[in-house]
């Protein structure tokens, strides 16, 4: 039977294609918005807020001085109207300023907020021991469970903090891993970013809690330009969670992040993303613009850094999490879920530059196309000459929902060293009648037959994220695609 | 040819261009003059690729442009029949010879028959309007291979051949022969166009070789229109000097259940730039497209591949190894494009490579460009050198490690070597990569 001609079932997965996206709604909170536009005061505004120390606003002026002089870039296999970057707030924050020590004190819309997303922040801190660091907009207003952090001396702080506190070291590693020239949308970022985290780990300290920031844009034409550093010192280990929801919206947002990783020697950073930000409606209008630079160094020896990401949201997704194998014998890993719907268009990869020896990477990535969304896969595996013994696996799965959409997969591999071994595979199919015709037969409804089926493809990747996110990510996949997913 | 020189700016192939449309080649009908011109100012208005260029990243023209190439004239007497018959892959497969990119009639051994027609390009612009016309430079596309516009600027001869319903009988192989001139670099734009009709069959070879010493260019362009339910097996076998440059497209056009093989062969060439397109316009139309390159020296080869599944219920089968030694590097670009609509798919692309020694290079970029949803598509790439434990498995059988590792080598090439069903071909084939292999030892 061809699933195409059977109206029923075609049907079942229209309906479970067209769920309204489902945490849409807007906090009414005043925001202390900064003029829109761009130049070299909105600059100084942003760095006098934050109480930038002077080099920081230099290093904000050569970015911004940079910018002016880069083309934003057409590479992509996506679309969209030009940007106007004159027409938006870089800088916006919740009126209140004052400093929380305890939830009690966050303004209450905030919290409703939150909950209505199904993360209470004081569930979260008494069933799962996570420290949250809730950024509302740019300003972060919540944080938990700094005394066990302080306790061994791990740094977790807003960024805009650590720069006031811990000066020498984020000058020390701010644009180490992407220098603010990178490019186009970096250098944006790196003039004008208000917020983000800053995480430290010192030598030898396995952090004891899961780190994890839920970044919410509110404020109307906000772009967001987040900026998160995390350093991971000789033989630590840290494990941070990123988990986005955006309330709807008519008028395209911008948010240009840019993410720097640095491990040393024998350490780990685990770096796991769920993103849901508004995708823009049925016909395509609205949306968010997620331009986002994301890059670790395995600067050590045994390093290891491994990117899980789970992408459902975004008008536009153009992102690459990297690792840089410097270090002999490190490992880089990228484990992608890519799922994009109605007008949404995703191209979203990795790259893998392997220069130390016995260097190791894995890249495992599925994309699942619905309706019209466009789904690009763009990887770069480079294996320079000194790289010996370097290896590399890669598996690209794509899988369509219907006849509209695309799904790509342009994968570079670019080999400099003979004694490297390098494999790449990519399959394109579609959920399978005679799986749904399995399934079915065994007693699953067509539309548990499906997520069953869907959720099976996305099982290599689910299973690297933490717990807490595993729920999550399953749950987001069936908004984005299924009624109930099983 | 030390010595370091400025490129050559378009300008001077503009120039050229000048000469060659006052000197003889104004002759041509209207239409063919038009094209010609336009190929030019296209030429013209883009220039040589550069790296920054995404389908050239990873081959740079630059040493091309630091000769200033001149247009190469039919044979004056240098290729000789010994030379055809030295370059012969087998006697029993009669030649079409080209010298330079023109027909060489006197050197041809007559091939045809009632199945058959084989004629020199300009002829049959001449006689077979009417059948050249709709496909001559209809399939080859510039827009991002400036060296299309150069060879379709350059187009006044070059081969027809038109295999009618009865078919082509016995395989023929169309020899490429290029006489270098020692001092004078030179160029040649040879066009092949191969046009079968519907139901017929023929097998083509098609041979690239250098006779004497000096710095060529092959600037070439091939056409094949394969119609419905017809089946087309060609080969294309680069077998030029090793300071050659060759920049090469094949595009191929099929209706409704044909069948295409395209099978391609990579020894020779300093650098060596190929694009093969490969459009299947009808249901049920197959495609295969094998490539072996066995390169070493500095040479360089890059293959751009696409297959354009345009309807519905066609297959394409790719597979394309390449054996690199020295400081030879390989580039190799696939693309499998599904259009919208062209549901029931099949497409199925791999690209191996073998990296012989520490600075040898290889590059791949397997794409899938799909806008379809009910389709199987799958690539696959491997880079790496000769697998440890195959080694250690031959070795602990007695083998040496140097044999174990020529038979390893043997044995990948003769993957692609396997699928050449012409048996004079393939034993051809088997001595030249035996011969390349062969170095070090016995096989």
């Amino acid at each position: 039977m061809d699933r195409n001609d059977d109206p029923s079932a075609s049907a079942a997965i229209d309906q479970h294609v067209q769920q309204p996206y489902k945490y849409g709604w807007s906090t009414d909170i005043e925001s202390d918005l900064a003029p829109r536009g761009l130049n070299e005061d909105i600059i100084r505004l942003i760095s006098e807020k934050k109480n930038e120390p002077e080099w920081m606003l230099e290093w904000r002026l050569k970015a911004f001085e940079r910018w002016l002089t880069m083309k934003e870039p057409s590479w992509a296999n996506i679309r969209y109207d030009p940007i106007d970057y004159q027409a938006i707030h870089y800088y916006a924050a919740p009126k209140q300023q004052k400093k929380l020590e305890s939830l009690d004190e966050v303004d209450p819309k905030l919290i409703e907020t939150f909950e209505k997303l199904g993360i209470p922040l004081e569930e979260q801190k008494r069933l799962t021991g996570v420290a949250v660091d809730a950024v509302f907009d740019s300003v972060s207003v919540a944080t938990t469970f700094k005394a066990e952090l302080a306790k061994h001396g791990v740094i977790f702080l807003p960024i805009s903090e650590a720069i006031v506190e811990h000066p020498e070291l984020v000058e020390k590693y701010l644009g180490s891993v992407v220098p603010r020239t990178d490019n186009f949308f970096a250098a944006l970022n790196s003039a004008v970013f208000t917020d983000g985290s800053f995480v430290f780990v010192p030598k030898g300290v396995r952090c004891p809690l899961e780190l994890s920031t839920y970044f919410r844009i509110n404020a109307t034409s906000t772009g967001q330009f987040e900026r998160t550093l995390i350093v991971a010192e000789e033989g630590s280990h840290v494990s941070y969670l990123e988990g986005c929801s955006a309330p709807m919206r008519d008028e395209n947002q911008l948010h240009a992040a840019v993410v720097e990783l640095v491990a040393l020697d024998d350490a780990q950073i685990k770096y796991s993303t769920i993103q849901n930000w508004y995708p823009g409606d049925e016909t395509g209008s609205g949306g968010i613009y997620n331009f986002v630079t994301k890059r670790g160094r395995c600067a050590g020896r045994n390093s290891k850094i491994s990117w899980t990401q789970v992408e459902t949201g975004s008008a536009i997704t153009w992102k690459y999490p990297s690792c840089m194998l410097e270090g002999d014998n490190s490992v880089g890993e990228f484990y992608s879920v890519a799922v994009t719907n109605n007008h949404q268009q995703a191209d979203t990869g990795t790259k893998m530059v392997h220069m130390g020896k016995d260097t190791k990477s894995t890249i495992i990535s599925k994309g699942i196309s619905a309706g019209r969304s466009q789904n690009t896969y763009r990887g770069q595996v480079k294996i320079m000459k000194g790289a010996e013994n370097a290896r590399n696996y890669s598996q690209c799965d794509s899988m369509l929902i219907g006849d509209q959409c695309g799904a790509h997969t342009f994968p570079y591999i670019d080999v400099r060293n003979s004694t490297a071994i390098m494999e790449h595979e990519a399959t394109t199919s579609k959920v399978g009648e005679d799986q749904i015709f399995y399934c079915q037969q065994r007693g699953l409804s067509e539309e548990d037959a499906v997520s069953l089926i869907v959720n099976g493809f996305c099982k290599e990747v689910f299973r690297e994220l933490p717990m807490e996110f595993a729920v999550e990510a399953t749950r987001l996949l069936g908004v984005s695609l299924e009624g109930s997913v099983g | 040819m030390t010595k370091k020189r400025t490129p050559v700016a378009p300008d001077h192939y503009t120039q050229a261009f000048e000469q060659f449309v006052s000197n003889g080649a104004a002759q041509a009908p209207a239409w063919l003059r038009d094209t010609r011109a336009s190929a030019i100012q296209r030429f013209a208005d883009r220039g040589f690729p550069t790296t920054r260029q995404e389908e050239w990243r990873f081959t740079d023209v630059k040493p091309i442009l630091r000769h200033g190439f001149v247009m190469a004239s039919a044979n004056d007497g240098r290729v000789t029949a010994n030379d055809v018959r030295v370059h012969s892959i087998d006697p029993s497969i009669p030649s079409v010879v080209m010298v330079n990119g023109v027909f060489e009639p006197s050197l041809s051994e007559p091939a045809e028959g009632a199945g058959l027609s084989v004629m020199s390009l300009e002829q049959a612009v001449r006689e077979s309007e009417e059948l050249v016309r709709p496909h001559l430079m209809q399939h080859a596309q510039d827009a991002t291979n400036p060296f299309v516009s150069l060879n379709a600027a350059f187009l006044q001869d070059g081969v027809f051949l038109h295999v009618k319903p009865q078919g082509a009988g016995a395989p023929i192989q169309l020899l490429h022969v290029f006489a270098a001139d020692e001092g004078i670099p030179k160029v040649a734009h040879p066009r092949v166009l191969i046009l079968v009709e519907a139901g017929a069959s023929a097998t083509v070879v098609e041979h690239y070789v250098t006779v004497g010493a000096g710095t060529t260019w092959t600037n070439g362009v091939t056409e094949l229109v394969v119609r419905e339910n017809a089946r087309l097996d060609t080969y294309r076998i680069q077998d030029e000097s090793v300071d050659a440059y060759h920049t090469a497209s094949t595009w191929s056009w099929q209706e409704r259940d044909s069948r295409l093989s395209n099978l391609v062969f990579g020894f020779g060439g300093a650098i060596t730039r190929h694009d093969i397109v490969s459009e299947l316009d009808g249901e049920g139309a197959e495609s295969t497209l094998n490539g072996l390159s066995v390169l070493s020296g500095r040479q360089h080869v890059d293959y751009h591949t696409a297959l354009d599944h345009a309807k519905p219920h066609c297959s394409s089968w790719e597979y394309f190894n390449g054996v690199f030694d020295d400081r030879a590097r390989g580039v190799f670009n696939g693309r499998i494009k599904v259009r919208p609509g062209a549901q029931k798919t099949d497409a199925k692309q791999t690209n191996n490579n073998l990296l012989l020694s520490p600075l040898a290079r290889a590059d791949s970029q397997p794409q899938l460009e799909i806008y379809a949803d009910d389709v199987k598509c799958t690539h696959g790439a491997t880079l790496g050198p000769i697998d440890e434990a195959h080694l250690f498995y031959m070795q602990s059988r007695g083998l040496s490690r140097e044999h174990a590792k020529l038979l390893l080598t043997y044995g990948f090439a003769s993957e692609i070597l396997n699928g050449v069903t012409l048996e004079p071909l393939r034993d051809h084939l088997d001595r030249k990569v035996r011969g390349r292999l062969q170095g070090e030892g016995e096989l």
